[in-house]
């Protein structure tokens, strides 16, 4: 029953990141926040049997996206108000919460590689069934995903296109 | 038939309020930055009520759409923060409120 205890854990920590991401004044501190947030759900992932979905949590929602984020509060250009702001970041009172939490998650994943067994449930969703599906009955998803990405970049490009020609 | 451990009442809880803060979240701020985070944070635990299903009865139909909404965050994100440059640039400001009308 060790798993459900790890994964009351993992719940925690998910719920007070996403608090006090929700809270914070600083888009800055809200995205680590947020970042420690969707660690504890690829956490959560794996100790129900997605090692594939916890894989692709980590990879694209809190690498691509929330980078995606930082670069567009990056190009907001903050000026010497940001600098200040950069200098505030490096007190320890800024980075001690998203740490802690960060550190009590990979506690648990040390825990979890160290019993080799394993604390995960007896039936595990592997990527090959995934795949198998995905390109099985559910072709057609993957065509109308393909269709919104494309979507996605044609709008974005249009947007930022005319950001870029009108500030020069 | 439960291949999963941890009761699947749980999981859902946990989603309701991951999904109960996010759209608090939403109403309370009128920063476009967080609006945005927001939305992330409703679709991830939407995406963690489908996983904690697909676990449940041991299929793979959860985590297909798990990408699915994975992709759909993904170009979501990609216009909004698109928008969020406009806005910056039209109003000087991220506030939406100033963003209330269609022909600014």
């Amino acid at each position: 029953m060790l798993e459900i205890i790890l994964f009351y854990i993992a719940a925690s920590i998910a719920l007070i990141a996403t608090v006090l991401a929700m809270t914070r004044a600083n888009a800055i501190h809200a995205l680590i926040y947020l970042i420690v947030s969707l660690l504890a759900v690829a956490v959560i992932f794996f100790l129900i049997g997605a090692p594939f979905a916890a894989a692709l949590e980590i990879v694209i929602y809190a690498g691509a996206i929330m980078v995606l984020f930082v670069f567009v509060i990056m190009m907001l250009n903050l000026g010497e108000e940001g600098d200040a702001r950069e200098r505030g970041l490096l007190q320890p009172k800024i980075w001690a919460g998203p740490t802690l939490l960060s550190l009590m998650l990979f506690a648990e994943l040390l825990y979890m590689i160290s019993t080799i067994e394993g604390p995960v449930s007896m039936q595990v969703v592997t990527a090959k069934d995934v795949g198998l599906a995905l390109f099985g009955p559910y072709v057609l998803a993957v065509e109308i995903a393909a269709m919104l990405l494309l979507a996605g970049l044609v709008g974005s490009y249009h947007l930022g296109r005319r950001y870029l020609e009108r500030e020069v | 038939m439960d291949g999963l451990n941890i009761p699947l009442n749980h999981i859902l809880l946990v989603s309701t309020l991951l999904f109960s803060i996010g759209l608090l979240g939403l109403m309370i701020r009128r920063n476009i930055i967080f609006i945005l985070m927001s939305l992330e944070v409703m679709l991830n635990a939407a995406a963690l009520a489908f996983v904690a299903a697909g676990a449940h009865w041991g299929q793979p139909d959860g985590q297909i759409v798990f990408m699915l909404i994975l992709s759909v965050a993904a170009a979501e994100v990609a216009v909004g923060l698109g928008l969020v440059l406009q806005v910056q640039r039209r109003f000087k400001t991220l506030d939406m409120d100033s963003a209330d009308r269609m022909r600014g």
